[in-house]
């Protein structure tokens, strides 16, 4: 289909007044959950998405590791956290997004320091709007430090893509639906290792480049909600 | 006031000329934080003091467990933690004849037991030979996040003595963060407020002091 939407303005703003390189809010609470072991609630633009960490022995005893925990993600949509209903229950997509949000979370997870458990995250959509999967493995990753698993690190997620023909960071719903393309990526902060990267469309060796190193740029940012979304919870208390 | 330096998972831990202990990993000679919490720096070593964490069983610790399953030889105890821990017939002062242990302890009662084993894949093994562990007969369970046991107890247990003595109640603290109560129902809800808010207060220094004078003012109340 050949769309005839204009997704950058003439005074080079986009469609929802953020300049190119310009995030949407991102607001994260924890302890949203009292009977999880730790919760965390983003609020990503539009996006909402609660994530729960619960750890205990994996069941069955048979899919138990004798020397490391396993990491279970269940990437889950409300049905009417989107403009159409979904249809309820895993589908490919789902499938996919708890996959690679599980393996993110696995390469900071510390998995010697809990033999033979299992650390589910359970993650549930509330509203939809572009860019879930990276707001579910920040959030996600806000939820497993509020349970206290060891990590060697926090796993922090950005999205960069390409619409109206520019470069452009964190795509809103628009930008992702009638863009060129879309680059989700997360990194450990730390390190600046890669834990999840994907390419859906098509850009070139340049544009990439550029929609990586903007990503880098936004991901001290987020990373620094992270840590004020964590302290918040003892914050209130030192005030006094 | 001297504040404890928080850090974040990931974070550079200076360690200086102290021996680092727990919650840090080693790259390439330097120590990083593998928790959410605060810096414990001792004598010798340094530790990261996790704000939140599974328990995870300790030989000789003393717990509080609630029955989850009977077997034929054993009974299997949930130690609010991660890991089931388990309770063999013989390790209990009553004389159990294998297939009877229903008769002693029943599922969804709760036990103050000590752990005699633990191993490196996190089983464990009680027991209740010792003084002072029993099957828990009346009374109310509640429980804390396994990090905050310490504070609840206080240096040399002062701030579980204030508590036990200002509302009248007969309380033990498992190292797991079950805590058993019993007393009169007003005395009872008293102290289970008193507990919960050594646990969300935790850090802040002069909390003995405050909890004093709290405990005071809910005693005039009644």
């Amino acid at each position: 289909m050949e769309s005839n939407i204009k997704l950058i303005t003439d005074d080079g703003l986009r469609l929802d007044g953020r300049a190119l390189n310009e995030m949407r809010p991102i607001k994260i609470q924890t302890g949203v959950v009292e009977k999880a072991d730790g919760s965390a609630y983003i609020e990503w633009g539009a996006n909402k998405i609660i994530a729960a960490v619960y750890v205990r022995e994996a069941y069955p005893k048979h899919a138990q590791n004798i020397d490391r925990a396993i990491v279970k993600a269940r990437y889950n949509m409300s049905g009417y956290s989107v403009e159409e209903r979904k249809r309820p229950g895993p589908d490919r997509r789902t499938m996919e997004i708890s996959k690679v949000v599980t393996e993110a979370l696995e390469s900071t997870i510390v998995l010697e320091k809990l033999p033979r458990a299992e650390v589910d995250v359970f993650i549930q959509v509330l509203e939809a709007d572009a860019g879930t999967r990276i707001a579910s493995l920040t959030t996600a990753s806000v939820a497993v430090a509020d349970a206290g698993v060891p990590m060697r690190d926090m796993v922090v997620g950005c999205t960069a893509g390409k619409a109206g023909g520019k470069i452009v960071l964190d795509l809103s719903k628009d930008e992702d639906n009638f863009g060129e393309a879309d680059i989700p990526m997360a990194i450990l902060p730390r390190t600046k290792k890669i834990v999840l990267l994907q390419l859906d469309g098509n850009v070139s060796q340049e544009e990439f480049d550029e929609a990586t190193s903007m990503m880098m740029n936004a991901i001290p940012r987020i990373s620094e909600i992270q840590r004020n979304a964590l302290m918040s919870k003892y914050n209130v208390e030192e005030g006094e | 006031m001297e504040t404890k330096q928080i850090v974040y998972p990931g974070d550079r831990v200076d360690v200086d000329d102290l021996k680092p202990r727990n919650g840090m990993y080693e790259n390439n000679s330097e120590y990083f934080s593998e928790y959410f919490g605060v810096v414990q720096k001792s004598e010798k070593f340094i530790d990261i003091a996790p704000f939140n964490s599974p328990y995870l069983p300790r030989a000789n610790d003393k717990i509080i467990g609630k029955i989850m399953d009977i077997g034929a030889t054993m009974w299997t105890v949930d130690i609010n933690s991660p890991y089931y821990s388990l309770l063999h017939m013989n390790d209990t002062p009553w004389h159990v004849s294998s297939g009877d242990l229903g008769r002693y302890l029943n599922i969804g009662d709760y036990i103050y037991a000590k752990i005699s084993v633990s191993n490196e894949i996190k089983e464990s093994w009680l027991t209740l030979r010792d003084n002072g562990l029993k099957k828990l007969e009346v009374g109310r369970i509640i429980s804390v996040k396994p990090p905050k046991v310490p504070r609840v107890i206080g240096k040399g247990g002062n701030m579980i003595n204030l508590i036990k003595n200002e509302t009248d109640t007969r309380v033990i603290v498992g190292q797991n963060g079950f805590i058993w109560i019993d007393g009169d129902v007003d005395n009872v809800n008293n102290a289970i407020t008193a507990i919960k808010i050594v646990e969300k207060e935790a850090h802040i220094i002069g909390l003995t002091d405050r909890m004093s004078e709290y405990l005071k003012k809910l005693k005039g109340e009644n």
